[in-house]
């Protein structure tokens, strides 16, 4: 019998419903394991222990009362450390942030916990202000991996990927601006959608680079994922750059199987430096889907080429004004040293503030817009990123989906890659191209490397056709069953 | 006379106009009440006018709609896809440090682009060209305590202000005097005032930026122009620095100058302007300025202020340039209207109202609608002097009254101004009077009306005091000889 935190999201969903077990039990579960493991792994840079537990009792009196619940109903939900959540710190992984407290909610709380009844077990652990694939940039120490101790959870929402790898939630929260969902599912061996650009409300949600982010789940399974996206996307008054495109009930269709999908291979995806263990996993999945009767045909990205440097200086360009705000006047760090003129006193703030990748890409950021450059590099970019955009459209007028490695290799070790930010950034290679496009896309574990750690395939679809991915992604999990392999961090 | 010297150097003047639009309910970006004023410092917010992590701005449509009004009344060509633009400049007024603002360079477009403001001067039509004008939010308040910006010890911030929709209005550098541009802000004002987007009364609701050079040299910009009167003085003072500066053989600068209330200093070079990083702000979605939204405020636009000088002046026989001084403002415009249905002595009104209420209004900064003055206490009092109650002697000691709400038959009971009703004083007098007039006497035999004058000169003589009634009916008799 498996320990209740090591269940669903589905399978807990389902239980609490029919009262085979109270919310307050696997609210208690799950923080037993927190307890157990939360000292090796460092998910977490809040939890909200008496809270949780005291939400989880109302919910299960009133279903015991038989009144009407959500959708979530009693389910533990661990958050990226950049959702606001009313009452409680939001501080983006930053000294900035440290002791801001958020005086309100976002949307996606205020719509899978104030409405459909999730209940949120804590804040997760994130690369500083989500700037970084690593997890190990957070103000609050390095996250590491449940699959080997000395590896990377991947980021930025390393948390949230670890944190369900661990089994110490049931769901999570994420956020991806280059790949910040899907490179911890990778990493971490679970599962992990970026929604389509304006599918997912963005209020409350820290800004990195407000024209690439979505907020998304990462869960252990598909059907979770399904499961917490179809709660919470759909048009916000509150954020203008939400699409009023109606939400499909995932999982009504997400076992409707794949036999009439053509899936794309784009060649760029599996280029020079992409790791031969990982190619070897993502052309296994390729072999299930084809056996599954959906048609595979080879596609050409040909500008994705230039995605990297294209993602860098818009996300850099965005980065440096949407971090302008933190100054120390209204909440976060202010400096101890207050002589001086505004502009000193902001700038030794900033300075003290933020950590040293945050400074690097807002200066990187304010030069590219700086007159003089910013044709030769923002506008340009913008360009590209078009050209892009163009590149998928087009690929998608043959397949339904496209599939991909999410990483070029597997996990790295601790410490190697956080003093040289070009093989940092080069780890987001295969992520960033879905970002510039805006197209939804998935991670799912499809196997493991030889040194034992997990690797993740990207499934990418069309424009708010998150559908056509869950349904691709079910039929791989059945078939592979990955999902039911957990690293051994004892306390069982 | 200009001297031969300066008709060489003919100044450019161009201005930046700020308006806010303080008649909206709610902020550009957000749902605030945009009625901020006089209220609690920083209760008036919300975590996106504050600038707090995570927050997103939302149009106001209605703030759109002014806009276009003012495209209509401007003649301005409307750019028919709307997107912002982040300035991007560390300011503490500023939450995000950023301002959302719509700009004409770098991929973007203004609101809308050209458009003329005409103004009449010295027998002459001038049409002021614009280059364009654009939405943007005001940042929130700076508070110096106990001093100003020097020398306080504490700045504090207040950010009820924060975000409330302005629209910035930009000239072309075609205004060529201090005079023309004072001219071209009080018809800009007044058609500003009937578009009822800004509520001028209020502190701040406009304010000017002027771009000023000398044909040919580099311009200077003056900020800080608190006061619209002020206008004319920082213009003119600019100007005469910039013209001897040339005259001693030197030359301009490109440069940012603050207007202190004296003179201007500098306040930034040119190698030290701001650099403000303009670039698209994706948190908000281009606005489709679709055509039926244009021609739906198009058929609501209120009228102007060019046709109601002209039907000012049929309707109410006022000269063009009464006319034209009324209609400056809106209101009271419109006061003039509402008094002129209740009482036919539209001269009358005219003078009472731009002369002596007006200067006392001034006086005091005071709007008609923040008084107690009412259309029906002009015609009360209009027809007392008319009716010879009241002579101009009495009229002018209780003019400041009216504005207090204060009824000129209360006033002069409570003054104690009674009416004489002594038969024989008065009896006596109207002799006096008509004795003292014989060819108004003749003119009576021609002129049934000229009776009134023998009325006016009774009250004259008691000071207004005379009993109306009586009077009239003792010159009745003693006048009826005369008349058919």
């Amino acid at each position: 019998m498996p320990s209740l935190n090591q269940l669903s999201g589905i399978e807990i969903r389902d239980k609490i419903r029919t009262q085979e077990i109270s919310s307050e039990d696997i609210v208690l579960a799950c923080f037993k394991r927190i307890n157990d493991v939360e000292s090796k792994i460092n998910a977490f840079t809040e939890v909200f222990e008496k809270e949780a537990v005291k939400r989880a009792k109302e919910i299960d009196k009133k279903i015991k009362k038989g009144e009407k619940v959500g959708n979530l109903a009693g389910i533990p939900l661990a958050v990226k450390d950049l959702i606001s959540v009313k009452g409680h710190q939001t501080s983006a992984g930053s000294k900035m942030l440290n002791g801001y407290i958020s005086p309100y909610d976002s949307t996606v709380i205020e719509r899978l916990v104030r409405k459909q009844d999730a209940i949120i077990i804590g804040t997760t652990n994130m690369d500083e202000f989500a700037m970084g694939s690593s997890t190990e940039s957070s103000f609050y120490g390095a996250t590491y991996n449940p699959w080997n101790l000395k590896f990377v959870p991947g980021g930025s929402s390393g948390g949230s990927g670890a944190a369900i790898a661990a089994d110490e939630t049931i769901l999570s929260l994420g956020s991806d601006t280059g790949g910040s969902i899907r490179c911890p599912a990778a990493y971490c061996g679970v599962a992990g959608i970026k929604p389509t650009y304006g599918r997912v409300s963005r209020y409350g949600i820290i800004a990195y680079a407000n024209s690439l982010e979505q907020v998304g789940p990462i869960s252990k399974t598909v059907k979770d994922s399904a499961l917490v996206l179809q709660n919470m996307a759909g048009k916000d008054p509150k954020d203008a750059t939400t699409v009023d495109e109606s939400v499909e009930n995932y999982l009504d269709i997400i076992e409707n199987g794949i036999e009439d999908f053509t899936i794309g291979i784009p060649n760029e995806f599996y280029g020079e430096g992409l790791d031969p263990d990982v190619e070897k996993q993502v052309r296994n999945a390729i072999k299930i889907l084809e056996k599954k009767g959906s048609n595979i045909i080879k596609v050409s990205l040909p500008h994705i080429e230039y995605a990297l440097p294209t993602y860098y200086l818009i996300a850099m360009s965005e980065a440096s004004s949407n971090l302008a705000r933190f100054d120390g006047i209204r909440y976060g760090y202010k400096t101890d040293n207050t002589d001086g003129n505004f502009n000193e006193v902001f700038s030794r703030t900033r300075g003290e503030g933020f950590g040293p990748e945050v400074r690097r890409r807002i200066i990187l950021g304010t030069y590219a817009l700086s007159a003089g450059y910013f044709e030769m590099f923002y506008i340009k970019a913008l360009k590209v990123r078009t050209l892009i955009r163009q590149d998928f459209l087009k690929a998608y007028e043959k397949c339904d989906v496209l599939i991909g490695p999410t990483m070029p290799a597997t996990a790295f070790e601790i410490g190697t890659k956080l003093d040289d930010p070009i093989q940092m950034y080069l780890e987001d290679i295969l992520t960033v191209p879905i970002n510039l496009a805006g197209i939804p896309s998935m991670s799912l574990n499809c196997g493991f490397a030889s040194n034992g750690m997990p690797v993740g395939m990207q499934i990418m679809g069309k424009f708010f056709k998150e559908s056509d991915i869950f349904r691709t992604a079910y039929v791989l999990e059945q078939e592979m069953k990955y999902f039911k392999q957990r690293p051994d961090l004892g306390g069982y | 006379m200009k001297s031969k010297v300066d008709s060489k150097f003919t100044p450019m003047i161009g201005l930046e106009i700020h308006c806010q639009l303080n008649t909206l309910k709610t902020k550009l970006f957000c749902s605030c009440n945009a009625q901020f004023r006089g209220e609690e410092p920083n209760t008036y917010t919300c975590p996106v006018c504050l600038g707090l992590p995570g927050s997103l701005p939302t149009v106001n449509e209605n703030a759109i709609d002014c806009a276009i009004k003012l495209a209509h009344a401007f003649d301005s060509k409307i750019n028919k896809r709307m997107y912002f633009f982040r300035k991007n400049y560390f300011y503490p007024d500023l939450p995000q440090n950023f301002q959302i603002t719509q700009y004409n360079k770098a991929g973007g477009v203004a609101f809308a682009d050209g458009g003329t403001i005409s103004i009449k001067f010295d027998n002459k039509i001038k049409n002021i060209e614009l280059d364009r004008f654009h939405l943007e939010n005001d940042p929130g308040k700076l508070v110096h305590e106990g001093g100003d910006i020097e020398s306080s010890n504490e700045t504090l911030v207040d950010y009820n202000r924060s975000g409330i929709a302005l629209i910035e209005i930009v000239t072309k550098p075609v205004i060529e005097s201090p005079r023309e541009a004072r001219i071209f802000l009080k018809k800009l004002r007044s058609i500003i005032s009937h578009c009822e987007i800004v509520d001028l009364t209020k502190d701040g609701a406009m304010r000017v930026d002027a771009n000023i050079s000398i044909k040919g040299h580099a311009r200077a910009e003056v900020k800080n122009i608190n006061s619209f009167k002020e206008v004319e003085r920082a213009l003119k003072w600019e100007i005469k620095r910039q013209i001897n500066k040339l005259k001693k053989g030197q030359e301009t600068e490109q440069e940012t100058r603050n207007w202190n209330g004296k003179i201007t200093t500098l306040l930034r070079s040119k190698e030290s302007e701001n650099e403000y990083r303009y670039f698209p702000e994706a948190d908000l979605v281009p606005i489709e300025i679709k055509q039926d939204w244009i021609d739906d405020i198009k058929e609501k636009m209120p009228e102007l202020p060019d046709e109601r000088i002209a039907r000012l002046q049929e309707e109410y026989g006022l000269k063009e340039y009464d006319a034209t001084v009324i209609t400056e403002d809106k209101e009271v415009a419109d006061f003039y209207e509402e008094c002129c249905k209740l009482n036919e002595n539209y001269e009358a009104i005219k003078n009472w109202l731009m002369n002596d209420i007006m200067g006392i209004l001034n006086e005091e900064n005071l709007s008609i609608s923040s008084t107690e003055l009412k259309p029906k206490l002009v015609d009360e009092f209009i027809s007392a002097i008319d009716s010879g109650k009241v002579t101009t002697k009495i009229a002018k000691k209780y003019i400041s009254k009216i504005i207090k709400g204060i009824g000129i038959k209360k006033w002069m009971k409570k003054q104690g101004v009674k009416k004489i009703t002594d038969k024989e004083k008065l009896n006596e007098l109207a002799d006096k009077i008509i004795s003292d007039n014989p060819d108004v006497v003749e003119d009576l035999k021609k002129k049934p009306k000229t009776f009134q004058y023998f009325v006016g000169q009774m009250m004259k003589a008691t000071r207004g005091q005379a009993d109306i009634q009586l009077t009239r009916k003792i010159l009745k008799e003693k006048l009826k000889k005369y008349m058919k």
